[in-house]
Order: structure tokens, then sequence, then C-alpha cells
């Protein structure tokens, strides 16, 4: 009797022990969903789903939200077994990474045509289309410039200014891909041997490097920095929470990249994933982006938001996103030789 | 083996190796004990005989060699199933049981039912003198009160073999000799076959019906205590049980020489070559002796200490070659007014000296 | 009556052996599965192209080719010697007179010296922006150096270590013989002679533990550096930098070889050493009972004041900052950030996803663990079983998080994986943290094993009781305290832990100290700083219950521990 009773236990043990392994079927729930990955921030994606999700009753959208970088990393990591049905609203330059993998599927969303022409993939049909634009911005920090009696720039060119010395603070572009698109629009508008001397001189005035692209802009906002290179949505936000900071948009021009969707090849759900991309090309689907960002896909649509310049799109630099892709190892091996093997700049 | 062999042998254990990575600690050990024997595994640390205990019990298995009960091979059964009751040198009592608990342990598989297993356990409380502590905790408890509910815990289930593995080791003088009377008239009540491992030859003497003195991992010689005291096989054994005195001597025949002194072995020697001669202190005689006693020799009492029982006394034999430690009684040294510093002759009877081969 | 008797028992103990087997087997292959496997998925990436050809060293080569390597690999090594040295030093203070004084409040002392336990990585590099940052409340200590560099890292590392220190060190220093002490007092021997010649030989081992750990952690630990690390590169960040911003798996995997080295040296160091320690309490030991001197104690109590302040500033300053509406320009007091919905990371429901993990994995982990434990370190049967969970279980110490996420990925998320199905559930996260948490779960249940007495399964296995048996009623309860400082350390670490389950939850599994990662980098460091207390008070609140029900259990229980 013993021994039966002792044997219940140990039961009771492995049972607990291999629960994990017969939970996981439990926890895996088997509703019809399409799976996006997204690096669109939390406050957007609220009034995005919902929108979707009434415009496509039989969809449900389970969202799998991270900062670009771990997005990219992940749906790479999944690639041999894909969990995304679609991203959407990542980084084109990313979408580019993963398209040369070829994890991509082509697809054109109903409208299309309407998009404007730069906020699309070339190809026919595309492999991924453009949602809205992020834009290269500085924040600027009134009060600590006041207080240190430091002038505000007009220019990138301004900020290779002795005045700047140890205030400017920008992203890594080895960790940001927002880093990467500053980088490449610089040279890109510069060209290369004027970018680098460019590069070089503003590499004298750098206080640190951040990991992540919102980083600056929220340094400079909370007056560790007093120049934050960063994007335009994170410095609004920032402004609009009462951050005394100016947003400033270089005179010589903007880098940026595009938020973007694109469907997964060998996505579980192909048709959610096309509802998304279809919805992503509506007016409805534009005029959100247009409550957060200044430049969307679809002419007419975009309207001034406070704090950003009206003419904002005319100020872009052009962005080659596969000359950027095709020379991202090379760029950032220069750039790492350059201003990373190199000791902290003495201040 | 000899001696007690009227009674069928309990236990046989033949031919047992067992090495611990490049250490040998049991070499080819044979051995067989009788039912309601009480053997005791008696050596130096590090001589084998605990690893002994725990592959008799199953507990370290063996690298060779075959264990039998009653005839019945046992060599591969796991402990539980060996029917032993074994007394761990710490005691090993679970701490967050009652004494009770504890003792009731090894009962709850036997279909006694509670009342039974209470009945049990205080039957055997009242065995060792312990009556009434069954709800206390060990931690409770005196280590001689430990020691006990470790014993009556092991006997509980009424094994046909008890193993004791030093089970007095932690316990101070007096503690550890009333222990000893009450474990070796438990072992006559109940006639259960005891092994018992220890290190203090005193303890083996008084409770073994039969010693197995251990060396290197082998048994030296097993017997009676009397055959140990008296006959040991071995210079090892010698020196180990008891004290002795070791001359370095060359035997030829019938005679023994230490260095210039020609010594009378007993009758029937016929041992050649050097040799260890040795001799109890208590069997050297001081008594009547007169220099043409046989095995007459002179020397001079270095030293002379009181003990209690009897006198100590330190020889240094003439001619300065080797001194012997002589056993005296009270009565000796007063008779014979004996001093330190005072020449003496002291007879070394031919039948109480021992040879043992000596390597040169 | 014996051979009578026997009967009825004989058919479960035959059986007894078999399920010893089968349990060793059973755990030894779990470890294998979800330790050994999923770092072979991802260390063998080093050694492939990206497009999965095999191309040996290649990677390695091309790795130490690129500039700055060499700085980073020395500054790694650099600040992971400096905190270690610093960490250990305070520490050690601390716990001696946590353990060695008369000194008043040592509860409260040691409560505030574990309470970094409670916090996430993140929350150290927040609260040191707000102190010592260019706007921070006491910049001035700061002397004109910045806190954005090996200052900040230092601190942090500090902060993060610190608890695994005092455990350590207060568990070797509590093992102290009385008489050792009463002797060379007897002999004359100065207060330092003392120290010297007893009380460090006592602590040796526990000291050159807490070396080996702290400087594991500090090297391993991406969190600190990536927020308050500035211009300094260390190797954590690399492998950050490799996976997460230019998504090279293979230069990210021979990082992380590189980072498993230094941490695979001190494990290999830490067993010989330990293999070499003999039990510094035999059974006659009397427990040390420090005598009161008001010299030592006086000064003992405010070293550990002191310190005990910095820990609480340094929280205090994350809790303050959580109801600060925009630092350092509006100081006005505000609930807001409290509002989770409406932020990155996946609002309240992450942080009941935490709790909802956090209790999984106490409960698995706690029963895998002291079980694993328990069968390696008593079980005689299958050996090689054995040594397999023994070796497995402390190779995930040396893993870093980010790298051990990252091989769930590649392991769990292949479709000819038939454990697959677990990818993207409750489940692999749970696992995973478990798994990234074993080996100090481990080594406490090893440690606590080690000092029952070696006879008991042999005394119950004498008595004819199955091993199960007498792990059940003897050995469990016996380790009962030991059992549930493991499930708190679980619960505490799954709330925490950041770097392995970043990479496996899912849009219905996000996690509390995810979201504080996220909302950190979407700027809301107010919300970010609300999210961490959240967990610290959870976990807090977790420890008080805890030790109320085992003081409650303690008075039942473990009565027998008094006389």
């Amino acid at each position: 009797m013993r021994a039966i009773k002792s044997g219940k236990m140990l039961a009771a043990v492995f049972a607990a022990v291999f629960l994990i392994g017969g939970a996981g079927s439990v926890w895996a729930q088997a509703k019809t969903k399409v799976n996006v990955y997204t690096a669109l921030e939390a406050d957007q994606i609220k009034a995005y789903k919902d929108a979707f999700e009434k415009s496509y009753p039989d969809v449900e959208m389970a969202i799998t939200r991270d900062s670009t970088g771990i997005v990219t990393a992940k749906l790479l990591a999944e690639k041999n077994n894909p969990q995304a049905d679609v991203v959407w609203g990542v980084a084109a330059t990313s979408l580019l990474v993963l398209d040369g993998e070829g994890m991509l599927e082509p697809y054109a969303p109903k409208g299309l045509d309407a998009v404007k022409p730069f906020f699309r993939d070339p190809r026919n049909p595309p492999y991924w289309v453009g949602m809205d634009v992020w834009a290269a911005t500085l924040c600027f920090n009134t009060i600590e410039a006041a207080k240190k009696n430091i002038p505000k720039p007009e220019s990138w060119e301004d900020l290779t200014k002795p005045v700047y010395k140890g205030q400017i603070v920008m992203p890594n572009p080895a960790s940001s891909g927002t880093g990467f698109l500053d980088v490449s629009s610089w040279l890109q508008m510069m060209g290369d041997q004027k970018g680098w001397a460019f590069m070089d001189a503003l590499h004298q005035n750098i206080g640190v490097y951040t990991h992540s692209g919102s980083k600056p802009c929220n340094l400079a906002a909370s007056g560790e920095y007093v120049i934050g290179i960063s994007f335009e949505y994170r410095a609004s936000a920032n402004k609009v929470k009462g951050a005394p900071i100016d947003l400033i948009f270089p005179k010589e021009g903007l880098g940026y990249d595009m938020e973007a969707t694109a469907i997964i090849k060998g996505a579980k759900n192909m048709d959610g994933a096309k509802k998304l991309a279809d919805w992503s090309v509506t007016k409805e689907a534009n005029e959100l982006y247009a409550k957060n960002f200044a430049v969307v896909a679809l002419p007419g649509v975009g309207k001034p938001l406070e704090f950003v310049p009206a003419d904002l799109e005319k100020r872009l630099v052009k962005n080659d996103f596969a000359w950027a892709a095709a020379n991202r190892e090379k760029i950032l091996a220069e750039w790492n030789k350059r201003y990373n093997a190199k000791s902290e700049p003495k201040s | 083996m000899t001696g007690l062999s009227s009674k069928p042998s309990y236990l046989r254990v033949a031919g047992i190796a067992k090495s611990f990575g490049d250490v040998a600690a049991l070499k080819d050990v044979s051995l067989s004990v009788n039912e309601g024997e009480f053997v005791c595994f008696l050596g130096p640390s590090g001589c084998g005989k605990t690893t002994l205990l725990r592959v008799i019990a199953g507990l370290e298995p063996q690298d060779a060699g075959r264990i039998e009960r009653g005839g019945r091979d046992i060599s591969s059964l796991p402990a539980a199933q060996r029917d032993f009751g074994i007394v761990f040198q710490s005691y090993a009592l679970f701490p967050n049981l009652t004494v009770a608990g504890n003792v009731a342990y090894g009962l709850s598989r036997r279909g006694l039912g509670r009342a039974g297993i209470a009945a049990r356990v205080d039957e055997l409380l009242d065995m060792v003198g312990l009556p009434g502590i069954g709800g206390r905790y060990p931690a409770q408890l005196s280590g001689g009160q430990q020691q006990r509910v470790a014993l009556v815990r092991a006997l509980a289930p009424a094994p046909g073999l008890l193993l004791l593995d030093e089970p007095l080791s932690a316990l101070d003088a007096r503690v550890r000799v009333r222990l000893r009377q009450q474990i070796k008239a438990l072992q006559r009540r109940l006639g259960v076959t005891t092994i018992m491992v220890t290190h203090d030859q005193e303890e083996a003497l008084t409770l073994a019906d039969r010693i197995a003195v251990m060396n290197h991992g082998a048994i030296e010689q097993a017997g009676t205590p009397l055959e140990i005291y008296r006959r040991p096989a071995s210079r090892f054994v010698a020196d180990f049980v008891g004290v002795m005195n070791v001359l370095d001597a060359t035997a030829d025949g019938g005679t023994a020489r230490v260095g210039a002194r020609t010594l009378r072995l007993s009758d029937g020697t016929a041992q050649s070559g050097p040799v260890h001669l040795c001799i109890r202190p208590e069997d050297i005689v001081v008594r009547g002796v007169g220099a043409a006693t046989v095995n007459a020799v002179s020397a001079r009492i270095e030293t002379l200490e009181f003990t209690g029982p009897f006198f100590r006394a330190t020889l240094r034999l003439d001619g300065g070659d080797a001194t012997l430690v002589a056993d005296l009684s009270a009565n000796d040294v007063s008779d014979l007014t004996l001093a330190a510093g005072q020449p003496i002759t002291v007879v070394l009877p031919p039948d109480r000296l021992r040879l043992y081969p000596r390597e040169t | 009556m014996s051979a009578v008797a026997a009967a009825p028992a004989r058919r479960s103990l035959d059986r007894e052996a078999w399920i010893a087997r089968a349990a060793i087997a059973a755990l030894a292959l779990a470890l294998i599965v979800t330790v050994a496997l999923p770092l072979y998925a991802l260390l063998s990436r080093g050694l492939e192209s990206k497009a999965g050809a095999f191309v040996g060293f290649a990677n390695y080569a091309a790795y130490f080719a690129t500039p700055g390597v060499g700085r980073a690999v020395v500054n790694s090594l650099v600040i992971a010697l400096a905190s270690t040295v610093v960490t250990v030093s305070v520490a050690f203070v601390f716990a001696y007179g946590l353990t060695r004084s008369r000194m008043p409040y040592k509860g409260v002392l040691k409560a505030v010296a574990l309470a970094p336990l409670l916090a996430p990585s993140l929350l150290p590099g927040i609260a040191l922006v707000y102190l010592f940052g260019k706007q921070g409340l006491l910049k001035s200590l700061m002397f004109g150096q910045e806190i954005y560099g090996p200052i900040g890292i230092l601190l942090g590392e500090a902060f993060y270590c610190f608890p695994a220190a005092i455990l350590i060190l207060t568990t070797a220093l509590s093992l102290s013989d009385q008489r050792l002490h009463d002797a060379a007092v007897s002999l004359g021997a100065s207060r330092w002679r003392i120290f010297r010649t007893v009380t460090l030989p006592g602590a040796r081992y526990g000291l050159i533990s807490a070396c080996f750990v702290v400087f594991t952690l500090a090297i391993t630990d991406f969190g600190v550096p990536k927020v308050i690390g500035g211009w300094y590169d260390v190797l954590a960040i690399d492998v950050y930098k490799r996976v997460v911003g230019q998504q090279d798996f293979q230069k990210g995997a021979v990082v992380s070889a590189l980072l498993l080295l230094p941490a695979v040296l001190a494990f290999t160091a830490d067993s010989f050493v330990r293999r070499r320690q003999v039990a510094l309490l035999s059974a006659r030991s009397v427990a040390f009972m420090p005598r009161p001197e008001r010299m030592r104690d006086g000064l003992l109590f405010v070293f550990c004041a002191v310190v005990a302040l910095a820990i609480l500033i340094v929280l205090l300053t994350a809790a303050g900052a959580s109801f600060v509406k925009f630092w350092p320009y509006n100081l006005e007091l505000w609930l807001g950030h409290y509002d989770f919905d409406n932020k990155d990371g996946g609002g309240w429901r992450a942080y009941y996803n935490s709790i909802e993990m956090a209790l999984w994995t106490a409960a698995c982990g706690t029963a895998i663990v002291f079980l694993g434990a328990y069968l390696s370190e008593k079980s005689n049967r299958f050996a090689a079983g054995r040594m397999a969970i023994r070796l497995l279980a402390v190779v995930p110490m040396a893993v870093p998080g980010l790298v051990l996420g990252l091989a769930y990925i590649f392991f769990f998320n292949d479709p000819a994986n038939p454990l697959s199905v677990l990818y993207r559930t409750m489940a692999i996260l749970v696992i995973s943290t478990i798994v990234h948490f074993y080996t100090v779960a481990h080594l406490t249940a090893v440690t606590a094993l080690k000092q029952m007495d070696p006879e008991f399964e042999a005394a119950g296995a004498s008595l004819g009781v199955p091993w199960y048996t007498t792990f059940r009623r003897v050995t469990v309860p016996v380790a009962m305290p030991a059992i549930l400082d493991i499930s708190i350390y679980l619960f505490v670490s799954a709330m925490t832990t950041v770097s392995a389950v970043v990479f496996l939850y899912a849009p219905d599994t996000a996690l509390a100290s995810i979201a504080v990662l996220n909302m950190d980098d979407a700027g809301d460091i107010a919300p970010a700083a609300a999210m961490a207390m959240m967990i610290v008070y959870t976990s807090a609140a977790v420890r008080l219950l805890h030790w109320l029900g085992t003081r409650g259990l303690a008075r039942r229980s473990q009565a027998w521990r008094g006389r």
C-alpha cells in the first residue's frame, strides 16, 4: 500500500515536471488571427488596430511589438520557420534585409495605384509598400542651451562648430537603424569624401553614441545633453510631454526612412496578411498615419503637424534604399574604424 | 574459520575486492559469520573495515566477490532487500521526525497497523531504557540517547543482521563503557547476528565473540579475542592489539639471538633467520628469578610509572641495545622494593615469546 | 519475522532502482534539450557563412580583424575585474557585519542588501542617471566626472551583483566553528591575526566563489552598459550591436563564444576549488556566537548602514521618478506614468503575464532543480546521467541571456524540431527562465543537500524504505528552507529577467520587464521606472509573504531545529 502511495507522490512530481510540456498546447491558442510583427509605437498601434479590425471583423491582429532591431533580428532568426504573417510598420531598410534573404512575398495591395511612387518597391508586384516617413530631426534643449549660452544650430554643418563640443548625442549606426539612416543620408547628400569629413568633425563634438534612435532626443529632453540627433516623431512626442525642446530640421536636407508593410513568404494566414496589406494603403489608414507623421503614402492626405514644418516632404534628401542596403556593411566597417576604434575624444 | 563452528554460517563473504580510483580499499576479503555471533572488524583508520561493512550492507557495490546470506547469493541485491539493520557513526537520525517517527520509520511497510507500530516503538524504547521519549526530536537528546535511538531504529524491523559502524566513537569515555555493556546485553537477548566496525581494541576485545583484524584492505587474522591477544598471527596484529615489546632477533631453530644474548624459544619452534621477537609487558616475569633461570635477562629500570592497577616499567637491557616495557603489579614493586635506576633481572618465558619474520 | 515481513515490500523495491534511473535519465535529457542543444544550434552559426556553409574559423578571423575589438575585450575584462573587486570587498565587510558582529538591525540591513535582486537591471541605470547625470540630484558628487562610462557601469554592476555576493559570503562566513575562535583567543592571538588565520581561511572558498559569480555576471550583463555605458565598449554590448543592430548572427555567435570563455574558465576553476573544500562544520562544531564589542559593532554598523542607504537611495530615486511628471523641468507629482496601457510594452497585461510566468517558473523550476540536485548528489545509480546533470547545471550561469534567447529561437523554431510547438508560448518563457537561472538555484540546492547527513539515504534504504519515500519524508522537509529560498529566487528573477525572453515572447505573453526596456527606449523613462517599481513592489510583497509563511511553517514543521 505504502509503495503505491509513494508512487503516486512521485507521479505528481513528474506531472509537475512535464506539465510545462503539456501546458504548451494549452497556452498556444488556436484562434484564427494574423500574426503581425511591428516596430510602431504602442500608442499609435491601438488606433490602427481598432480601425483595421472594424474594417475586417473576421481578422484579429496578434501584434508582436519591439524596437526595429529586435523585430528584424527576430524575423531573421525565425527565417526557417517564420512566425509572422506580415511585417507592418517596420523600417524599409530592414525590409530590404529580409528581402535580401528571400523572405518576402510580393503582393500588390488593392489601391496600390494611388500610392506615391517613392513609397513603394519599384518591382511589380512590389515586395514592400511604404506607409509614412520619419525624418532626421534635431532635438534642441532650449533651457540647457540658454544656461550654457549655446546658439541654436540651423544646419548639419553648424553641428561641427567647436561651441557644440560634447553637447551632441547621436545613435550608433551599428546598433540603431536611425543612426544608420543619418550616416547613409549624409554620405548620399554630401558625397563620400565630404560626408566622412563631416562626420570626422561631428565626432569631435559628440558627447555619446547611443544604442537606440529615440535615446538622443530623450537625453536632450531631460537636459542630459543639449542636442540629440533623432527623428521628428520622437521629438514631437517629447515636446508634447512638456520637454523644453525645439525641433530643428537642418537646412541641407533630412535623411529619412520609411515605415512599410510586407508579407512574409509562406505566411500561415496569407489571407489575413493580404487584408492588412490592403488596409494599410487605404485612405482611412493613411489618415490615421497622418495624425503622427507629416508625410504619408497617399497624396493629399498628409496635413501639417504641430512643431513640424508643412513642407517637410520637400526637405527630404533623396534616399536610395537599395544603395544603402548594398553598402551597409562597408559603411559600418568604415564608421567603426573611424569612430569606434578611437578612444573617447577629449573634451 | 576457527571456533564456534557448531552453528551454521549465517553470512559468508568470499573474494571481495573494491577500489576507489587507484586505491585498493579491499583485497580479496573472505569471512564467514555464524548465526547469533558478534563479530568486530578491528583496524586502524583507512584499513577498509568500514568499506567492508558498507559492501556487506549493499551501500557500496563491490568490484568482485560474492556475499551469501543463509546460502543465498545476495551479492547484487540493493541495501533495502538485504534485511540488515545499520547504525551509522553519525547515527543519521532524521532530524525532522520525532524519536517515535524515527523508530517507526522502517515499520510502516510491514502491515502492523498504527497501534501495532506504536506498541513496537514503545517496547523497543523500553528495552534500551528510554521510555517516554517518543515525542522528542533528536536534537533534544543527549549523544548517548541518540545512539540508543539509532540502535532501536535499526532493530525495529527485526533484521537478520545488525551492522554497527563505529557506533560509540562519538561518545565520551564513561558513556561509551556503559553503552558497550548495554549493546552486548541487547545482542545476547535478541540473539541477532551482529557485525561492528571499530578502531578501539578494548571495545573489540570486550564485545566480540570473534574479531577480524584488518590492515591495508585485508583481514590479517580472525579469531576469538583471546586468540587474537595471545597468539597474534602477524607482527601487525601483535602491535595493534594490546601493547607488545618488539626486539630485533635472529632465530636459529629452537633459539633466538638478541644482541649478545641467546634466548630459548618454546618447544617445536623451527623458524630460522631474522625475526621480530615479541612479548607482552605483563608476560615479563620478575619474581623467583635466579641467574640460572631460563631466559633470564639483566637490565636496569629506567622509569617506573604508577598507572593505578599496575606499574609500568621501562627496562634498558644490559649492553644498552634494547628496551622493554614491563607491567609489574604493585605487590611486585613493593615486595622487591623496585625503583627507577635499579638493576633488575627479568625472565622472558619461552612460551610467551612470539616470532614474526623480519625483513632485513 | 524478518523474512515474512520483507515479502510485501519486495515488488516496489525492484522498481525503485528503475524509477531512480528513469528520473535521472529524464532530467539529464531535459537539460540536454534545453541547454546543450540550443547552445550548439547557436554556436555552430559562428562556424558558418551567412548562407549556412561551413567556413571554419573564418568568422573569428574576420571578427578579430575588426578595429576596436581588442579594446572591447580589454574593457570587458577591466570592468568585470573592477566590479568584482569593488562588489566582493564591500559585500565581504557587509557579510562580516551580518554574521560576525552584534550590530543592531541586522534583519533590516540584510533585507536591504538583497533588495537589488528584486529590481530589473535597467532600474539602477535609470536611477543613476537621475542621481548623477548632468541634471542629477547628486551630480556634485561626481567631481566633474561623467556617469556615462566606466564609472556608471561599475556602480550599476555593483548594485546588480551585490546580492549574489552577499548570499554566498554570508553563507560562507556563518559556517564557522566557535571552538577555532576560542582556541585562537586562548592562544593570545590578536584580532587581526585571528581574522587572518581563522576567519579568512574559513571563508576562502566562499570568497573565491563570490569572485567567480560576480565576474561572470558582470562580464555577461548588457543591461547596465547599454543604458549608461556611454563610450565604453564592452563585449556584451558588442553582442547586442551585432545581433540587434546589424542582425549579423554569425558574428554574434562569435562574440557569444568569446563571452562564454572567461565564464567557463571561471567555473572550471570554481568546481576545482569546490572539490577540495572539506566540510567546514563537523557534527561536533559549535556554532559561532559573536560577543558584543562596542567599537567593532559600531564601525561595522556605520559601514553597513551607509551601503544600505546607497541601495535605498537608488530604489527610492526610481520610485520617486515614477511620480514626477517630467524630470527635471516639471516636478509636479503625477500618477499618469502608471497608465501602462497607452504605452509601449503591453500595458498591465504584461504585468499580469509576468506574475503568471514567475509563478510557473518558481513552481516547476524548484521541483526540477531540487530533484535534479538530489539525484545528482545522493543517488548512486546511472553515473553517466548524474554527471551530465552536474555538468549541464553549471553551464547556464556562463551564458549571457541574449545568447540564450537567440539560441532558443534557432533551436525551438526549427520546423524539424518536434518541440517547436512550444515556440511562442508561455511554456518557452518559463523553460528559458528556469534554464537562465538554473545554476544558482542548483548550487543552492546542492549546498543544502551537502549539509545533510550523507547517511540519511543509506539509513532509509537499510530500513527497507524506497528512496523516494525518504526523499519525501526526510530530505524535502529538512531542506525546506533552502527549497523556499530557491522558489523565491526563481520568482524574483523571472519577474526581472529581460535578456533571454526579449526574443521569445509573443503578443499574448508580453512581460513587464520587457515593457520597462521598451518604455525606456521610447523615452517614457518615468513609466519605465514606474513599471520597474511595480516589479520591485510585487517581488517585495511575495518575499514578505514568504517570510511570514515560513515563520508560521517554521513554528510547526521546523520545531526540531532548536533545542
